[in-house]
């Protein structure tokens, strides 16, 4: 049985927490240059060029990207033959936020209380869910969720006879709903299937997959590049000023459900799709 | 297509000469207060109380930022959504505020509130806080300093872009670029 030590977690996710927000990924930046060239509106270029000046300041100067750097949710696969000393992997995880969070001059953004709304003071509790997988290693996979993208998305529990359409229905009227406010070009992950829970849960892990890359099932791989083609139709483009940008990507995950169901979740994300990595 | 200058306070002649679509360099000061900053003035207002800032000509920059680092003004610096702050916003176009800066649709009460008391609605570039943060020359608290991100601040700001979504002759760019656009993807 291989051990990791809890300080070793936390010291990762403290890294992982201020890389995200300085540093976007290639994927995101190649999606940002190629719709350069297919963007039809002068002002949705101008917003895109002026999002590639932002993503190298935030690189070069360690300036967050987003001023909202997010809720910190982690999406951890602990493998079987895996042991965690010296404490507990949620307070490892928390500790590494708080410290990140803190040693970045990142915002903290989480309340306490939903109602009375009073500040943690260092971004944490995150969220957390574990997998357990097969192996020796512990990977940690993080991402910073905005509010303004993820106060757009939505969940909706159709009737199997609602079937494929339906689902596309809900899906882009989810998108033109979130219009300016989710930070247009976005990334739209979508669960469809499992449970109320799962659906949304499988809707936001879909937004880790690189932009760009299809589901490995080609009918929902056919599925992801049709439904791309019409958010861009929608009109809404880069910050929702008109364009032919609409949507960078959008990534589906199905996973089995009750013969009585169809849990459909759309998890927006913006353009500061901001998530890291790291296996230990 | 060019670019407007504008330097602040925002007066009516200001606000006329803006149209849905213009692309501004903004210059002078703003303040800068989001959700829970509004949900204070609304209670000062609706018990008749003094406010701690005067909005008459005054623009709001609907902003949270990261703390500043040790030597920099502040910290990243972009625009927050604005809807949630549409239920405080026709009150506050009531009391003289000209301008507001922010990201994403406005609800049709404040649309009109911008039309009767002669303001403007400005986006931002939601999510470009890095590249903003460069055009802020000053920063202060002003008010409700335990807010934290949340504090009403004074900012000098210099030649920060923006553009107009909702003008004083009822245009907003939201619904009319979206309409340009409509089933005009890239082949």
């Amino acid at each position: 049985m291989r051990e990791i030590h809890v300080d070793d977690i936390t010291e990762n996710v403290a890294f992982l927490c201020q890389a995200a927000s300085f540093d976007l990924g290639d994927d995101m930046i190649r999606a940002f240059q190629s719709s350069l060239k297919t963007e039809k509106s002068e002002i949705g270029k101008d917003v895109i060029e002026q999002l590639l000046d932002n993503a190298e300041i935030a690189k070069q100067e360690h300036i967050p990207m987003c001023q909202d750097t997010g809720v910190a949710v982690f999406f951890i696969e602990l493998g079987y033959d895996c042991n965690i000393v010296g404490g507990s992997l949620y307070d490892a995880i928390n500790q590494g936020v708080s410290k990140g969070y803190g040693d970045g001059y990142l915002r903290q953004s989480i309340v306490r209380d939903p109602l009375d709304r009073k500040n943690t003071g260092d971004n944490t509790p995150a969220i957390t869910y574990v997998e357990m997988v097969a192996g020796d290693h512990l990977t940690i996979k993080f991402t910073a969720k905005g509010g303004g993208a993820e106060n757009m998305s939505r969940l909706q529990m159709l009737k199997p006879s609602d079937g494929l359409e339906g689902i596309e229905h809900f899906v882009l009227e989810s998108v033109r709903l979130a219009g300016p406010n989710a930070c247009p070009p976005m990334i739209v992950g979508v669960g469809i299937g499992g449970s109320f829970e799962k659906s949304a849960y499988i809707a936001k892990k879909s937004l880790l997959r690189p932009v760009g890359e299809r589901n490995e099932e080609d009918r929902v791989a056919e599925l992801e590049e049709k439904w791309i083609e019409q958010c861009n139709d929608l009109g809404i483009g880069p910050q929702g000023m008109g364009g032919s940008t609409t949507a960078l990507d959008v990534k589906i995950e199905v996973y089995p459900c009750h013969i009585a169901a169809l849990p459909v979740a759309v998890n927006i994300q913006c353009h500061a799709n901001r998530h890291k990595e790291v296996t230990l | 297509m060019g670019q407007k200058i504008v330097t602040l306070p925002l007066t009516d002649k200001k606000v006329q000469y803006l149209k849905a679509g213009d692309r501004v360099l903004l210059s002078g000061d703003v303040y800068a207060a989001r959700d829970a900053a509004h949900k204070r003035l609304a209670e000062l207002i609706e018990n008749n109380e003094e406010l701690p800032i005067n909005l008459k000509g005054e623009a709001i920059y609907y902003v949270g930022p990261t703390p500043a680092k040790p030597g920099q003004i502040i910290g990243s610096a972009g625009p927050t959504t604005s809807g949630r702050m549409d239920k405080y916003t026709p009150k506050m176009l009531s009391m003289g505020l000209k301008g507001m800066i922010g990201k994403g649709y406005r609800n049709e009460a404040v649309k009109e509130a911008i039309q009767n008391y002669q303001a403007v609605y400005f986006a931002a570039i939601g999510g470009s806080g890095a590249l903003l943060s460069k055009k802020i020359q000053f920063e202060t608290v002003v008010a409700y300093e335990d807010l934290g991100p949340e504090a009403i601040r004074r900012l000098t700001i210099k030649d920060f872009p923006v553009t107009v979504i909702n003008d004083c002759y009822g245009n907003d760019l939201y619904q009319q670029g979206a309409e340009a656009y409509q089933g005009r993807h890239p082949q």
